[in-house]
């Protein structure tokens, strides 16, 4: 077997003809995980005994005809999703020896399904950062330039699928975390619609923003991991009941494209590859006109004011006391200061100063409620763009792989975020599509394209990322 | 520009900085603050409306035997004393 050309598709073809088992597929990734992984760095953690067992467990499913479209497929798990009695670090000091007591909804519906978990992966810590250089575990690097990042926050995941280190994996995203670094990758990632996957389980860092979803070879695969892992959980209070999602309409092959967005800050290489896609979507019949998304230009200073006001909130709940890292000291609050200072890395502790101030009596009006105001408009500027066009495109990412290292300031890190965070704070789904790529010191470095929908817009995301892919 | 107190934001936020990072910090969280205040020039008006994602609570009805998840819990606890979560003196001297 050919682990670069498999799917979750073909495997399933190729589990169910016999001609190899999911043991053999599970030894297979576990191999490639031995040799590659220790100069990626994608996993923190490989669960070879219970993979294996997994895998057995799976073929005797297959041999019974007991089969889901994941029995017995090897699957990666980003590090902040819990699995009832493995360590669950969040890739925080804090959390280093944390062993999660209970399996997250998603983690459940893979297991009722045979999938095989290899083991979790990297990311940045508590999910903040865009480049997986915020692991307290060391970063982890681009299969395809290790010279650079992988992208973030589900690097690990994102570095995994595209090395082959594993067939497909979760992530979450938060303002880009499936989909930057699986544009980085040259992987496809999607993120769903806001309360159709589960948050039940996975450790809330912006909790209106989260969201579960898959990293895949394909859009095809994406599908097949999405129909697997959502659904209504009365565990989630976000999650949204089966009789409000509503279908896609009738594709009209028209997408939207925010010109205004593209003009500055654009990578031209990127921007290049960007308009290539857009020719071979019109060559495919697809209609491309420019829309206005007037509010959307706020979207990253909204983002910025929501998420550290979210995160700093959610991230209270690590104080030494109940679960994680505990600091030795004389009284209560003294535990509480020493324990968050050291077990929280750099970025999470500029995040929760951050949200403290925005959330603080006489600022909270001017930065927090006024940020909220502007999200209701940056959601209603996508919701009338909806009336005209399937999807609106962008780049994933303005710009591509960076060089591990190459960016120290916040403020620049945030910049890269421009398109993928009105996404979350709209609760849109979108997906992410390798599309070209761009040449870097000798390297293909992979571009994505976006497709952002409306909402429960999945299927149409997924029909024109498969167009987007067929014309690659 | 803003002026901010880190100083006092660490305290509120029960987290214990070191001098040099409060320096790194004074100076990278009125960058941050002086990105985002960009906002405020946006007609838009910051009221109580009503979102519109809001929780749905489940039924408060069905709960579990008692007892079932305490003894997971409490070992997830970095310190424990006669079946409780141990903590230090809360009230100084």
């Amino acid at each position: 077997m050919d682990l670069s050309k498999l799917t979750i598709s073909s495997a399933r073809k190729a589990l169910d003809a016999k001609e190899f088992t999911a043991l053999e597929l599970t030894d297979a990734y576990l191999a490639e995980i031995e040799k590659r992984d220790p100069e990626i760095h994608a996993y923190l953690e490989v669960w070879k005994d219970s993979a294996r067992e997994e895998a057995k467990a799976a073929d005797e499913r297959i041999a019974k005809g007991d089969v889901k479209p994941l029995t017995g497929i090897p699957i990666a798990v980003k590090d902040n999703i819990l699995i009832k009695g493995r360590i669950a670090s969040s890739a925080s000091k804090m959390l280093e020896n944390y062993r999660a007591s209970y399996d997250a909804t998603v983690i459940t519906k893979l297991k009722e399904q045979g999938a095989i978990f290899l083991g979790r992966t990297n990311m940045d810590e508590f999910a903040l950062g865009g480049s997986t250089e915020n692991s307290a575990f060391g970063p982890t690097k681009n299969p395809i330039d290790t010279a650079r990042v992988p992208g973030g926050t589900s690097g690990g995941s994102s570095a995994a699928v595209a090395g082959n280190l594993a067939l497909a994996a979760l992530g979450s995203d938060t303002g880009g975390s499936i989909r930057q670094p699986s544009a980085f990758c040259g992987v496809v990632g999607l993120k769903t619609t806001y309360g159709t996957v589960s948050r039940f389980g996975l450790m809330a860092a912006a909790s209106s923003l989260d969201q579960i979803g898959p990293i895949t070879k394909n859009t095809e695969d994406a599908r097949i991991m999405r129909e697997a892992i959502a659904g209504y959980d009365a565990n989630d209070s976000t999650s949204l009941p089966e009789n409000v999602r509503t279908a896609a309409k009738n594709l009209k092959k028209v997408i939207g494209v925010p010109r205004a967005l593209l003009e500055k800050g654009v990578d031209p290489d990127v921007l290049a590859a960007f308009e290539k896609t857009l020719t071979d979507l019109r060559t495919a019949g697809y209609e491309v006109r420019d829309i206005e998304l007037p509010n959307l230009a706020h979207s990253l200073a909204v983002y910025y004011i929501i998420n550290p006001a979210e995160v700093s909130t959610n991230l209270a709940r690590y104080d030494g006391i109940r679960y994680g890292l505990s600091v030795p000291a004389e009284d209560i609050s003294s535990v509480y200061e020493k324990s968050r200072g050291q077990g929280f890395g750099p970025e999470v502790r500029r995040r929760i100063l951050v949200g403290t101030f925005v959330l603080s009596s006489g600022y909270a009006d001017a930065y927090y409620r006024k940020a909220r105001a502007v999200r209701a408009l940056i959601r209603s500027d996508l919701e009338k763009a909806f009336e005209g066009v399937d999807a609106i495109a962008t780049p994933t990412s303005p710009i591509p792989a960076w060089k591990l290292g190459e960016k120290s300031d916040p403020v620049a890190m945030y910049a890269a975020d421009i398109f993928t965070v009105p996404v979350n704070l709209a609760g849109v789904p979108a997906l992410s599509v390798p599309s070209g790529s761009v040449q870097r010191d000798g390297k293909a470095l992979p571009v994505g394209f976006q497709l952002i929908g409306p909402h429960h817009g999945e299927d149409a995301l997924l029909m024109i990322g498969a167009d987007v892919e067929k014309a690659a | 520009m803003t002026q901010i107190d880190v100083a006092a934001l660490a305290k509120l936020a029960k987290l214990e900085v070191s001098a040099d990072e409060l320096a790194k910090l004074e100076k990278e969280i009125p960058e941050i603050l002086g990105f985002v205040e960009t906002i405020q020039a946006v007609a838009a008006e910051a009221g109580h409306k009503s979102p519109v994602h809001r929780n749905i609570m489940r039924e408060d009805a069905n709960p579990h035997e008692t007892g079932l998840h305490t003894r997971t819990l409490l070992d997830a606890a970095p310190a424990q004393k006669d079946d409780q979560v141990a903590v230090k003196q809360v009230i100084s001297k």
